[in-house]
């Protein structure tokens, strides 16, 4: 893996080794782009499919139905493959004007003029707080991403039996996680009349034995210092409390996008993306986006071919060729 | 001793914990809150052999967990009040250290902000007030000079009493700083080590806990939100009752930092300082707190609808806050009692000090405090040579606007991503003399986890790296247990 401070300059920085970020670096070389560069603050590249343990990732990518870490595996390989440079442990700090980023790694800061740079920093699930759920505050609280990084990295557990909120996508992913760690949820909530996705959510009790509550909200977390107990609201208007030892928060998607956020590109406040053009470009023309970061939330596949499309239209800005405006 | 009232007193005599002595001092202190860690501080500063004595597994476990970090000049505080000399003495006292620990100020200055005709009409009475406390450079600022500092603000804001002394500082760090500075110096500090009951000789004191006895000449109870309890146990009686307060707090993300410099504080009434609008040292905008009285003294609940009419009040006045995302949300719980003033008692027949009610001044106070105790200690005869070079161990940074360990090679790798909290500022807290005990405390010295993912993506590496430190884990096992 390459230290990113060994360079002063790229022609395209692309941050985030998501599958967004690695699809679009691998295709930048592809198409003839000299220096491609992907920054990652993590450890190991692959992004959000590193911690989902199960499948289905790759189908069309890789006409093979794999897991989400072997699926990152892949997409490491086929951007190292293309002439892809990785620096890993290297976190984007701030984006300056005209694609100059400051950079942090445990070898140094440093700052990195690039011709273009693409974000593909991904999405992240709306942890408790920002739900303004009341109650206490103690452990056994958690996101989706958290507790599959602890089971699929870390092979650890925080919590035995917890009360999973959402039905989501992401949720039934949940399930599945909790599945292979051994961890029974007591029961799945959902405000609305009806699964956020209906299938495979509606026979998620019979798949797993979790009971599924409709029109319910959780209206206090209380515990001392773990999770003890929920209580939530029917459609009855009916106070039920609920006997856990963690609550497990699925879904609302975030986009990751704290460094457009903190810099000068313009903002959309309602998605919290950055504003791009048609061609994925931000307001500062140096800056482009894919991924996640742009559509909370998206499959893999739909990011990955996302990040193909505009690194396209990148290396088309490179050469001169980008048309004026998409027809 | 959690919520269970003090009418059963006389079952501490069944000795919990064995009766092995555990220390031996000059000065027991019981609570590791900030009064209790600047006491411990200034006595060992003194020369005085001091034991702090904390029931929870870390200190800043009531109180001072939670509050708006707002380093007071002291300009409302009671005129000639104890509460106004130690706000005073303690804010002078932090000007004068802080560099030494390293630990950071931001220098934002309030504005006390009228919105209506009947706010401004108490501004005479705020200024006179100031001016009878010293503090001489407050201002009154018209419409225009407000805008031109704070331009972000609402435009309905009519005018505001300036004062440039009000600082924000790190609530969390500098309790630490303090302590560390006891212990380095020759101090003792004890966790889990509830103080239940203890007996006077005439001479010295032998206080029970639950990890043992501990043998003192002097005891000062800085036991904040249990004080009262802490004295009916010890002392068989108590001047005042705690009615805990709570506060609610909302924290907006680093985004809005850029929205305001000034702390913004409203016309305050009888009862409370009332919500306010600061920015933090860590780069945050907070609004926050209420005050509402509670029967526990420990549940720092929050409250959905609260946490929505404290966000949309801070819209009011901040508008640009509505495009901003919400951090975190918080509770602190002020030992208020029936009384406003604090409650500082002197038992000079039982050599006893009771700091009690420091309500809402308390982490600009505590240093003021420590130096009114060490008076009234000498006072009573008291006699400590003090030390001639104590040694000084300064904290690392936490602040937005100053270096952070990151910036510094070496660090390993970045476990939090939203407040870029390193591996090596990690490991450091849960070692040296004052090490985190628990994970809240981890979190207070490192700011893991604190910011707007609250661990979306670092908590799998936060338990392993804890895995084994702390009673209670983020990792309650493995897989295949
Ligand atoms: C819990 C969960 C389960 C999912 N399950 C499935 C599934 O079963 N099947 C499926 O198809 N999809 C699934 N998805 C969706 C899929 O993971 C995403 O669509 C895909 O990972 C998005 O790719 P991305 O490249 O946009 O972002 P990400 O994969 O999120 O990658 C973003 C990368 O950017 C890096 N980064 C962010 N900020 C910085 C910075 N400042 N400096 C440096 N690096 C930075 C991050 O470290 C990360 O590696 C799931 C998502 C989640 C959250
Ligand atoms: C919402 C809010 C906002 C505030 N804002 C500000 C501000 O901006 N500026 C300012 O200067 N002040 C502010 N304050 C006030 C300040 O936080 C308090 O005055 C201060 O924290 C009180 O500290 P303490 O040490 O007296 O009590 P505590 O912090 O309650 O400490 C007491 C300690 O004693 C321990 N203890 C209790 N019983 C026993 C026992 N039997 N044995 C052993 N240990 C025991 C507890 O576990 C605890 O750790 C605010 C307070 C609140 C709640």
């Amino acid at each position: 893996m390459t230290n990113a401070l060994k360079y002063n300059r790229c022609d395209v920085a692309i941050i985030g080794a998501g599958p967004a970020g690695l699809a679009a670096a691998a295709t930048l070389k592809k198409q003839g782009i000299e220096h491609v560069l992907v920054l990652d603050r993590e450890s190991e590249a692959g992004g959000i499919p590193r911690h989902c343990g199960h499948p289905p990732f790759g189908i069309i990518e890789y006409a093979r139905l794999m897991t989400g870490p072997s699926y990152a595996k892949r997409l490491v390989a086929s951007a190292q493959k293309a002439g892809v440079d990785i620096a890993l442990k290297t976190s984007v700090t701030k984006l300056g004007f005209g694609g100059i980023l400051t950079i942090a790694t445990p070898k140094g800061m440093g700052e990195l003029k690039a011709k273009r740079v693409l974000l593909a920093t991904g999405v992240r699930e709306t942890p408790r707080s920002a739900r303004l759920v009341s109650g206490d505050r103690m452990l056994g609280i958690s996101t989706t991403g958290a507790l599959q990084s602890m089971v699929y990295l870390k092979n650890l557990i925080p919590f035995r039996y917890p009360l999973v909120v959402g039905t989501q996508i992401v949720s039934f992913s949940a399930l599945l996680t909790c599945k292979k760690a051994g961890i029974k949820p007591v029961a799945m909530i959902e405000e609305k009349s009806s699964p956020t996705i209906s299938w495979p959510l509606h026979h998620a009790s019979s798949l797993f034995g979790v009971p599924l509550f409709l029109n319910t909200r959780i209206t206090n977390i209380i515990g001392k210092d773990r999770v003890e107990m929920v209580q939530v609201l029917d459609g009855k208007k009916n106070t039920r409390e609920i006997v856990c030892d963690g609550v497990l928060f699925t879904g609302q998607f975030t986009p990751e996008s704290t460094l457009a956020r903190m810099s000068h590109l313009d903002l959309d406040y309602g998605t919290g993306s950055p504003v791009i053009d048609g061609f994925g470009r931000c307001s500062d023309p140096s800056y482009w986006a894919a991924g996640n970061l742009l559509q909370p939330v998206n499959i893999a596949f739909n990011c990955w071919r996302e990040g193909r499309r505009t690194a396209g239209r990148i290396a088309q800005d490179l050469k001169g060729s980008l048309p004026l405006s998409i027809k | 001793m959690k919520n269970k009232d003090y009418n059963n007193f006389g079952s501490n005599l069944d000795k919990p914990g064995g009766v092995s002595l555990i220390a031996n001092a000059d000065i027991a202190i019981i609570g590791g809150g900030v009064v209790g860690c600047a006491v411990a501080r200034r006595m060992a500063l003194e020369g005085a052999r001091i034991v702090l004595i904390e029931k929870a597994s870390d200190i800043l476990d009531g109180a001072s967990k939670g509050n708006s970090a707002i380093l007071h000049t002291g300009f409302d505080a009671p005129v000639g009040s104890l509460e106004q000399k130690c706000v005073n003495r303690g804010y002078e006292e932090y000007l004068k250290i802080h560099k030494s620990f390293n630990l950071p100020i931001l220098k934002t200055g309030a504005l006390v902000t009228a919105w209506s005709e009947e706010q401004e009409n108490k501004f005479e009475d705020i200024l006179k007030k100031g001016h009878d406390n010293d503090i001489k450079n407050l201002k009154l600022l018209s419409k225009t000079q407000i805008l031109s500092i704070e331009p972000d603000l609402a435009k309905s804001v009519r005018s505001a009493i300036s004062v440039p002394g009000e600082y924000v500082i790190d609530p969390w760090s500098s309790p630490l700083a303090y302590l560390r500075q006891a212990v380095d110096n020759g101090g003792q500090a004890l966790f889990n080590a509830e103080v239940t009951g203890g007996e006077f000789d005439g001479n010295t004191w032998l206080l029970t806990t639950r990890k043992g006895q501990v043998r003192a000449r002097y005891v000062i109870n800085c036991a904040g939100l249990y004080g009262d309890i802490v004295d009916h146990n010890v002392l068989g009686g108590c001047e005042f009752t705690i009615k805990p307060r709570k506060g609610q707090f909302v924290v907006f993300d680093k985004a809005a930092g850029k929205l305001l410099s000034s702390v913004i504080l409203p016309v305050p009434t009888e009862r409370t300082k009332g919500i306010v609008l600061f920015p933090t040292i860590f780069g945050n905008i907070v609004v926050g707190p209420t005050a509402e009285e509670q029967e526990s003294r420990n549940n720092a609940c929050v409250d959905k609808e609260i946490l929505i009419s404290l966000t949309r009040q801070a819209i009011e006045k901040l508008p640009a806050l509505a495009n901003i995302q919400v951090t975190a949300t918080y509770a602190g719980i002020r030992p208020a009692t029936e009384e406003k003033h604090y409650r500082v008692i002197q038992d000079s027949d039982r050599n006893w000090i009771t700091l009690g009610g420091i309500r809402s001044t308390g982490l600009t106070g505590a240093l003021g405090l420590a130096a009114h105790v060490h008076d009234l200690l000498s006072d009573q005869g008291a006699d400590f040579k003090a030390l001639d070079n104590p040694s000084i161990h300064p904290v690392p940074n936490l602040a937005e606007h100053l270096p952070r360990d990151y910036k510094t090679r070496g660090y390993g790798e970045i476990v939090c991503h939203c407040e870029m909290v390193s591996q090596r500022e990690i490991l450091s807290a849960m070692e040296g003399p004052v090490p985190a005990g628990n994970l809240g405390g981890l979190k207070r010295r490192t700011r893991a986890t604190m910011g707007r993912c609250q661990g979306f993506y670092c908590s799998a590496r936060l338990a392993e790296l804890t895995q084994g430190k702390f009673t209670n884990p983020l990792g309650i096992g493995d897989i295949d247990d």
